[in-house]
């Protein structure tokens, strides 16, 4: 890949997003030896608000560090996507929350749908790797980061006593994805 | 052996920096988005035996390591916009009693809280014109995380060299962003400690210009005793009025950077040397603008890019030599006009200067640039 390839993880301020993004640049950047660049943006509230974080990587050097064209988007609330997904590219990937987004946004990509944070909340046992459930199924969708790349990168992100925890969120996210594409 | 290599935010990297250069004091109050550089010093002094303290404010924070500079350790704090308004009163002590500091302000929108989340860069002018008076000024305006890292350990340089204040200033994308980082090893950047006194404590005076510009500085608690104060002051530190010494050290202050700025200007050409438009960037809106030069030299069109370092003291002659053979500057900067301003003064007239302003929190992308390109070509 010598395109730069755009991930934007999109949802409200307290999900876990901007964390998802850093493992996701992670695992490009450290574990897979390709070049990328993770920035957030976010409102001044402490939780709420629409939030986001956005990943570059590329083979090449990065220059301008911010989402251009999206080639897949995350949307974990509705806001935010009716406000992140008009820079979607053609054939892109939206991968959003089929509890939480009702108004499927209309556009010539490819949409995946699972519940994402009830699967945290009742599948995995704990709503708050919702952001790491969200992460594996990004993972499955967009390929541009290795499977073992990205679930090292969570690890090495993750206090010991919560290593399987966020490993089962990890594997789930990526099944539940591949199953809802098909 | 291999290089220690992190992925890390442009904040972290401040602080990194800043402990390579031998900081061994912080003194701050927390703001967003500067909190990061206090954070990692709070976890990272105590382990080196230095200190990091949380004053009640600003001003208590810029008094803090005025004060710990004087003992002779290589200080730092962090702030942002309002942080840095409050700051002002003691950056002019620090320029006027010539002590050694150096000041990370990430740039968020303003004025006031303005967008505390937001990216700006419109503090720049701040850096040279908010504490009142005739005083030098160095502000370095870094573009990505390796380079925060390593223009931070310069400030420290800097600061030593010339006794004086230097601000580090990213924008809030640069130092929220994260990036690889390969850890220079100890030795293979450059630190400068300041020079210390050669004569005994009964001949020392703080400000013997008979040593140059940059009289040596004594460390308090090492047996030499003087006096430091805001006011225009004599060789020993004590106040004076007599006029013709206040003009010539008034003058002396603003010649350590005047006279060295070849020392310390830095900036980096891009396409340039048969370009017809020269984009003037800094910080994260120079990547938009090596990213829109680039898409322009695949259409054809022969656009370079001048990328500013040091934002002061400004790099007058080489904007003004690029004025002679370029058509037209385009100056993007997410503020209204400080950089273009600059750029205007020192182009003379002789080449169009058209800005690109932006002050929604949202930052300048290429494809703006780009049409901005095409419209002046």
């Amino acid at each position: 890949m010598s395109q730069r390839y755009e991930i934007r993880f999109s949802g409200a301020g307290g999900q876990g997003l901007i964390l998802a993004g850093v493992i996701m640049a992670e695992a490009a950047s450290i574990y897979d030896g390709k070049q990328a660049v993770q920035s957030q943006s976010y409102g001044p509230e402490a939780r709420g608000g629409a939030s986001k974080s956005e990943v570059i990587v590329s083979d090449t050097m990065i220059d301008y560090p911010k989402a251009t064209v999206v080639d897949a988007l995350l949307a974990l609330t509705q806001e935010a996507a009716d406000k992140y997904s008009h820079d979607l590219k053609e054939g892109g990937v939206l991968l959003i929350d089929s509890d939480l987004v009702k108004n499927v946004p209309k556009g010539n990509f490819n949409t995946v749908a699972f519940p994402i944070i009830n699967t945290a909340k009742n599948e995995v046992g704990r709503e708050i790797v919702a952001n790491i459930v969200a992460l594996g199924a990004m993972v499955a969708l967009t390929g541009v980061v290795t499977k073992e790349g990205a679930e090292k990168a969570v690890l090495a992100r993750v206090p010991e006593a919560f290593m399987e925890l966020n490993k089962k969120a990890f594997q789930m996210g990526y099944e539940k994805a591949i199953a809802a594409r098909a | 052996m291999a290089k220690k290599v992190a992925f890390l935010q442009g904040n972290e990297a401040a602080a990194q920096g800043a402990l390579y250069a031998g900081c061994t004091f912080f003194g701050g109050y927390p703001i967003t988005p500067s909190t990061e550089v206090a954070e990692v010093m709070s976890v990272e002094l105590p382990k080196i035996g230095g200190k990091f303290i949380q004053m009640e404010d600003e001003i208590g924070a810029m008094a803090s390591v005025i004060g710990a500079s004087l003992t002779g350790a290589k200080v730092l704090t962090a702030t942002s916009g309002p942080g840095l308004s409050l700051k002002q009163e003691l950056i002019g002590y620090a320029c006027i009693a010539e002590t050694p500091c150096v000041i990370v302000n990430v740039m968020r929108g303003g004025p006031s809280t303005g967008m505390p989340t937001g990216p700006s860069q419109s503090d720049v002018m701040c850096a040279k014109w908010g504490t009142h008076g005739d005083h030098p000024a160095i502000c370095l305006t870094p573009a990505s995380v390796q380079e925060l890292f390593e223009e931070t350990v310069r400030a420290f340089n800097l600061a030593e060299k010339y006794r004086t204040p230097v601000m580090v200033m990213p924008d809030e994308i640069v130092a929220h962003m994260r990036e690889r980082i390969v850890f220079p090893e100890p030795g293979e950047l450059e630190v400068i400690n300041r020079t210390a006194p050669s004569v005994s404590p009964a001949e020392y005076k703080p400000y013997d210009t008979s040593f140059g510009d940059v009289p040596p500085l004594a460390a308090f608690g090492s047996g030499y005793r003087f006096h430091v104060t805001g006011l225009n002051k004599g060789q020993d530190g004590f106040p004076t009025t007599k006029a013709a010494w206040v003009q010539a050290e008034e003058e002396r202050q603003v010649r350590k950077v005047d006279a060295n700025i070849d020392d310390i200007v830095q900036f980096e050409e891009y396409e340039l040397a048969d370009a017809e438009v020269a984009i003037v960037a800094y910080g994260s809106t120079s990547r938009s603008a090596r990213f829109a030069v680039n898409e322009a030299r695949k259409q054809g069109i022969k656009a370079g890019l001048f990328r500013i370092k040091t934002f002061w003291p400004f790099p007058e002659k080489q904007i003004a030599a690029l004025a002679g053979k370029v058509k037209a500057f385009i100056t993007p900067e997410m503020n209204l006009g400080m950089c273009t301003g600059e750029v205007k003064r020192c182009a003379e007239g002789k080449a169009a200067v058209h800005g690109i302003f932006r002050v929604d929190g949202e930052p300048i992308n290429p494809g703006q640039i780009l049409e901005k390109i095409k419209e002046v070509k």
